[in-house]
Formats: C-alpha cells, sequence, structure tokens
C-alpha cells in the first residue's frame, strides 16, 4: 500500500492530468521561484499579489487552480486585481499569458502597479503611523491608561512579507522589470482577423481559440512537463479579462435565454483540464452583475476553484452610509478549495471589506463602528439591523444556512 | 471510509448490499467527502468500481482515499477500479492528434458533438462492468462525481436522466450492482434543469444522503448537517421515509458524526 504520489512532471508526457505532490522532494521545491508549498495539502502555492488576498484564500493560489473574480459594477476594483496578479507574476518571475478582448495586453502591462521595495514600504507605513499618532497625542487615555503603551490591532490579516509583495497602485511598474520576463498575449480583435475559420467543437469561436491559444503555450513552452529537457521549472500566470461579457461574442450578459448558454461552462471546464496537468494558474474576472441568468454563474462557480465577488459602493446608498465610511466595498468569498484533503483553509473573518487608500488597495475585517449617538434615530437603528443581516449571511465557503435568523 | 457512518447507515464491507441507488445531495456546502467514503467503502469490500470523476484529477482522490486507508493506484493495477478522469479524457477529445480519435470513441464525445445523449458515456460504464468471466470481485458499484457538470458541458436534462435510468438497469438489476451519485442542489436556486434532475433523482433513490449547512451560519466545530432518508415508502409495504439527522465534523482523516447539538464543544 506504499503507492507514493508521483514524483515531479517531467517523465509523464501530455495527457496526465494530475496535482503534483511537492512535499518531499526539497530540491525541486526551490526551484521555483515565488512559490511556497502549502503545509495542508503539499501544493505549491502562488501570491495573487495582495497579501491580504492571500490569506483569505488560505495562503495564496494553489498551482494548477482558478481564481475567479466577481467584477464589481464598474470594474475598477476588479482590474486593479487582476493588475496585481500580473504585477506578481512580473516580480516572481514568472511568465505571463494576458488575454483581453476589450483592452491590447500590451497596454495592460504597461499600467501594472510599481512594486514598493521592503525600505519603501516600510517609510509608508512610519508615514502612516506618525499621521496617525500625531492626531492621537491629543487624547491619550485616560482612563484605560494601562492600554496607552499596546501596539494597536492589526485590522488587515497579515503574512510574512517574503511570500507576497506590497504595489504602489498611482505608479507604473518600470520597464526594466519586464526584461527578463517572457510574456504572451491574446487579443480578441487581432485574433480573428489573423487565423481562418477553426474547429469549435460546439463552443464560442472566441473561447475555443483563446483555449487552443493557452494550449498551445503550455505545450511549447513545457509547462506541462512534457519536455524533460527542460530542467528550470516555472510558472505560466493566465489572466484573462472580463469573461462572459459581450466583447468575447457571448450573449449571456445580455439576454435572458442565451443562445450558446454552456459556452462559458465549457470553457471553464477545459481551462480547467487545461491548468490541472500544467504549472500555471490563472486569474478570469467576468462580469456577474451582468449575467441576466443566475443558473449560470451557479455553474460557473461549481467549476472554478476559488470564487471572490467584490461589491464596490461606488453609486449605491452604502457609499454615505457612515458605517461604511472608511471602506469603498465589499468582499465576498464565495468558494474556497478543498484540494487533496477533506478540510479547507477558512479564514475566520467573513466578513471582509476593501478599501483602497492612497497607494494601497488593502482587504480587511469590516469592523461596523459604535452606536455612540445621543438620540437613537429610527433610521440609524435601521441601517445597524441591515447591516447586521449582511454580517449574519456570512460566506459560502463552509456552509451557509437556509435563511437569516433572528436572534 | 468513516467508521461512523457505516453505523449510522448500518453497512458494513463485509457485507455490501446490492441493488441500491444511492444519491448523495449538497447544499451550499461540499459534500465530496462522501464521495471519499464510498469510494473507499466499496473497495475494501472488494466490489470493483466504476468511477467517474468530472471535476477533480485523480491524484486528489489518490490523495485522500491514503488517508482512508485505500490506495488507487494499486486497486487500478490489479483492475478493481476503473476510473474515467473526465478533464483528461476532455482535453484529449479537443486536443488530441487524429490518430489517437480512430480508437474507441471517448465517453465524453457529447462535448464535441452535436448530438446531446450520453450514450458514449454509458457504453463505457457498460464495458467496465461488465464481469470479464475472470474477475472474483463482489458486485459492480458505478460512482459518478458531480452528475450537474454534465449539465455544464452541453448534456440536456432529458439527456442525463436516461443516462441514470440506462445505468439503473444496467448495474442495478442485470448485474446486481450499487449506483451513488453526487449532485448539487439549493432550493431557492434558478438552475431548473439541474433541479429537475434532483427531484427526478429522489424520486428514484433508495438512499438519499442530503448534506446541508447549519441555518445559523458558520461554525468552526459543527460544519453542517447531513440527513439521511431511507426511501421506505418504495418498498411494496408502502411505509413512511425514514428521515434521521446528523450533524458532522470534517477532520483531516475522519468525518464524525453525532447527534444534533451534542458536537464534542459544547460537551
Amino acid at each position: 500500500m506504499a503507492a507514493a504520489p508521483a514524483a515531479g512532471g517531467a517523465a509523464r508526457g501530455r495527457g496526465a492530468t494530475s496535482f503534483q505532490r511537492k512535499a518531499a522532494a526539497g530540491s525541486r521545491l526551490a526551484a521555483v521561484a515565488g512559490t511556497r508549498p502549502s503545509v495542508r495539502h503539499g501544493q505549491l502555492l502562488l501570491s495573487s499579489g495582495l497579501p491580504s488576498l492571500d490569506c483569505v484564500l488560505g495562503g495564496g493560489v494553489a498551482v494548477g487552480t482558478l481564481l475567479l473574480i466577481e467584477e464589481d459594477k464598474y470594474g475598477l476594483y476588479s482590474n486593479l486585481l487582476f493588475k496585481y496578479f500580473l504585477a506578481e507574476g512580473v516580480v516572481c518571475g514568472h511568465d505571463l499569458f494576458v488575454a483581453s478582448a476589450k483592452e491590447h495586453p500590451d497596454n495592460i502591462l504597461k499600467e501594472l502597479p510599481a512594486p514598493l521595495l521592503d525600505d519603501t514600504y516600510r517609510n509608508e507605513r512610519g508615514e502612516e503611523a506618525t499621521a496617525v499618532k500625531s492626531e492621537d497625542f491629543q487624547d491619550s487615555m485616560k482612563i484605560a491608561w494601562r492600554y496607552q503603551n499596546l501596539p494597536k490591532v492589526e485590522a488587515s490579516p497579515t503574512t510574512s512579507t517574503k511570500f507576497g509583495h506590497y504595489y504602489d497602485v498611482s505608479k507604473t511598474m518600470s520597464p526594466e522589470l519586464f526584461q527578463s520576463i517572457k510574456w504572451h498575449s491574446f487579443y480578441l480583435p487581432e485574433e480573428l482577423s489573423l487565423q481562418p475559420k477553426m474547429k469549435t467543437h460546439n463552443m464560442n469561436s472566441a473561447y475555443s481559440r483563446l483555449l487552443q491559444s493557452i494550449q498551445r503555450i503550455i505545450y511549447q513552452e513545457g509547462f506541462d512537463g512534457s519536455d524533460p529537457q527542460k530542467k528550470l521549472k516555472n510558472i505560466l500566470r493566465i489572466g484573462i479579462q472580463s469573461l462572459g461579457s459581450m466583447l468575447w461574442g457571448d450573449d449571456i450578459c445580455s439576454s435572458d435565454t442565451p443562445e450558446y448558454i454552456h459556452s462559458l461552462t465549457k470553457f471553464l471546464y477545459v481551462l480547467r483540464g487545461l491548468l490541472r496537468k500544467s504549472l500555471s494558474a490563472c486569474i478570469i474576472t467576468v462580469p456577474a452583475h451582468l449575467i441576466q441568468n443566475k443558473a449560470i454563474m451557479e455553474r460557473v462557480t461549481n467549476l472554478s476553484d476559488m470564487v471572490v465577488g467584490l461589491e464596490s459602493f461606488i453609486g449605491s446608498e452604502r457609499e454615505t452610509n457612515p458605517l461604511y465610511k472608511d471602506y469603498h466595498g465589499l468582499v465576498h468569498v464565495q468558494q474556497i478549495p478543498r484540494l487533496n484533503s477533506l478540510i479547507c483553509d477558512v479564514s475566520d473573518t467573513k466578513d471582509l471589506a476593501f478599501r483602497l487608500k492612497r497607494k494601497l488597495f488593502t482587504i480587511e475585517r469590516l469592523h461596523l463602528p459604535p452606536d455612540l449617538s445621543d438620540t437613537v434615530s429610527r433610521t440609524s437603528k435601521q441601517d445597524l439591523a441591515e447591516s447586521a443581516k449582511l454580517l449574519s449571511s456570512g460566506c459560502g465557503a463552509m456552509a451557509i444556512g437556509k435563511k437569516h435568523l433572528d436572534f | 471510509m468513516f467508521t461512523e457512518l457505516n453505523e449510522l447507515l448500518d453497512a458494513s464491507p463485509q457485507r455490501p448490499e446490492t441493488g441500491k441507488f444511492t444519491l448523495l445531495r449538497d447544499t451550499r456546502t461540499d459534500g465530496s467527502f462522501l464521495v471519499h467514503h464510498f469510494l473507499s467503502f466499496y473497495l475494501r469490500a472488494g466490489c470493483k468500481v466504476c468511477f467517474v470523476a468530472l471535476l477533480q484529477s485523480f491524484s486528489h482522490y489518490n490523495i485522500v482515499a491514503q488517508k482512508l486507508g485505500v490506495s488507487l493506484t494499486a486497486a487500478k493495477e490489479r483492475g478493481q477500479l476503473v476510473f474515467l478522469e473526465g478533464l483528461k479524457s476532455c482535453l484529449d477529445l479537443l486536443f488530441g492528434e487524429e490518430e489517437k480519435q480512430s480508437g474507441q470513441p471517448s465517453p465524453l464525445q457529447f462535448i464535441s458533438e452535436s448530438t446531446s445523449n450520453l450514450k458514449a458515456l454509458f457504453d463505457f460504464v457498460r464495458t467496465s462492468l461488465t464481469p470479464a468471466g475472470s474477475d472474483s470481485w463482489k458486485g459492480p458499484v458505478l460512482l459518478v462525481d458531480d452528475l450537474s457538470v454534465l449539465l455544464s458541458l452541453g448534456a440536456t436534462p432529458v439527456a442525463v436522466l436516461d443516462f441514470i435510468h440506462y445505468c439503473r438497469v444496467t448495474v442495478c438489476y442485470q448485474l446486481k450492482g450499487n449506483i451513488v451519485v453526487l449532485v448539487h442542489s439549493n432550493e431557492d436556486s434558478e438552475d431548473e434543469e439541474n433541479e429537475l434532475i434532483v427531484n427526478s433523482l429522489c424520486h428514484h433513490s433508495d438512499l438519499i444522503l442530503w448534506v446541508e449547512g447549519l441555518a445559523t451560519g458558520f461554525c468552526k466545530d459543527v460544519h453542517g448537517q447531513i440527513k439521511i432518508i431511507r426511501r421506505a415508502s418504495l418498498e411494496l409495504t408502502a411505509e413512511q421515509d425514514l428521515v434521521q439527522i446528523y450533524q458532522y465534523k470534517i477532520q483531516d482523516k475522519n468525518v464524525t458524526f453525532f447527534a444534533r447539538g451534542l458536537s464534542a464543544a459544547v460537551l
């Protein structure tokens, strides 16, 4: 009964789909930059570019999995997460594959945020801390004075800064960092004009072209271990922007009864197969709020590994709600995968919100401010009840209940 | 396999039952731990298992099965386990070279063709479970991980129900084996096709294991509740279905089941 899990992908050849357990051989682990092994399931983990998101996802994005981002209403913050993922790939030296139907991938890559190196990041945090300290100095604690010198509670989940980097949104990445990076692009309007018609397998032609392109890159560059000569292993980070939108030729966002209702789900299934058999990870942003038929989103969620939804407050009544004044939106973690094990690493905080500070984007635990108003007005009580309902609905990572129960 | 679940179901690997259709149903949570349980249970019982694994890779199941004490690679080598890895088969179908396709038709060929019947998949199941003569396995078992994926791949609900019906006739009645199928369902789901399939399967199954989250939300010590429904109403004596509800907690190598409200954290 000593069937050890297969070691390495070198001798496997095309067609072997598997997670490869990399826990045992230390030399193979050290070879791939920008990754660390997971304690839970022995897979290699990549950073998503946002250390607080890594914490929420249980350590990072596992190699061979798919991270699906449900876009917020105007696509601003999901675009930011998309760029963070790619920027992390550049800093770690991974290969990139960027696919978009909206913007040319060259333009996307020109606008990646600049990484904050360790000392500049500490200066940033130091600046903010001193700014806050100078405000606080006036109101030093009079009653709880013993707590004066204790460190403040960290609102955002922290990880060690060796894995994952911080990025400055206000600056773009300098072109020198790109020089050693190999990247491939797929821009739909160009691809449609380049190649003649090809077999579509009952799928949207844009999706099948994209799949062919991804499969070709994985095979040619040897990410699936089919080339035993290649000693140096690297990770391929795939980013697909706004999948499912009308620009990809799909009509699920524009009609209740779309014609090719299975195109997106078939695409995700084949993509899952490609990811599982290669050293790659993929981020996809989907305009979920535009998809009329909710059944499709349920199927899409079942076919993805990690699903994170962003809900921004722009244009909603929550923007002016004093309860949410520190935050720009909410984060809903819809699904976390169980890989190679019965359990998954789900974080304890279910109520997450994000905010875009001057330079940094962070995901934090949602804290409601205490209700300190002297006059208890009806409207503020209702707001609190609404937000309490929101908090108790929780996330679907482990299990959520049927209905909201009032305690 | 989880010993506590065996006690609750009154099942034992020494005397596996025959001709049973078990439906695993999960609502808003992940019920795949039951698939791992039944896989290791039937392999321990010495049955020939055909596992149609549509959603995860082989090594995922292998690693979990090793934690439960069964080796899938060894079972495959001695012919006890026939494993259809859906992801690999789909890639071979779409990106395989032409020479490979001239052999046996792929079980998942409905993906690339316009006919949406699952006949090729049924033929695969039938050929793998029909006893070859030299086999000494106890009884055939068909295990399907996630029937709802077939809908995502383009099969119509009627085609899926036909496939299950043909499998039941062949595996449960002709070959005196068992079938275990996992589906996802949601009471206020908008996926009508999926709900159609789940309702139909509920009416035809002998045993339903329904895994749900707690109504009160997320809890670290109790991961959900499981409803065991024994369909006594299908028997000729026309009794009512027996429903038992337990709660469970998933650990690294085991799942503990306990009566409602009596989790270890509370006692």
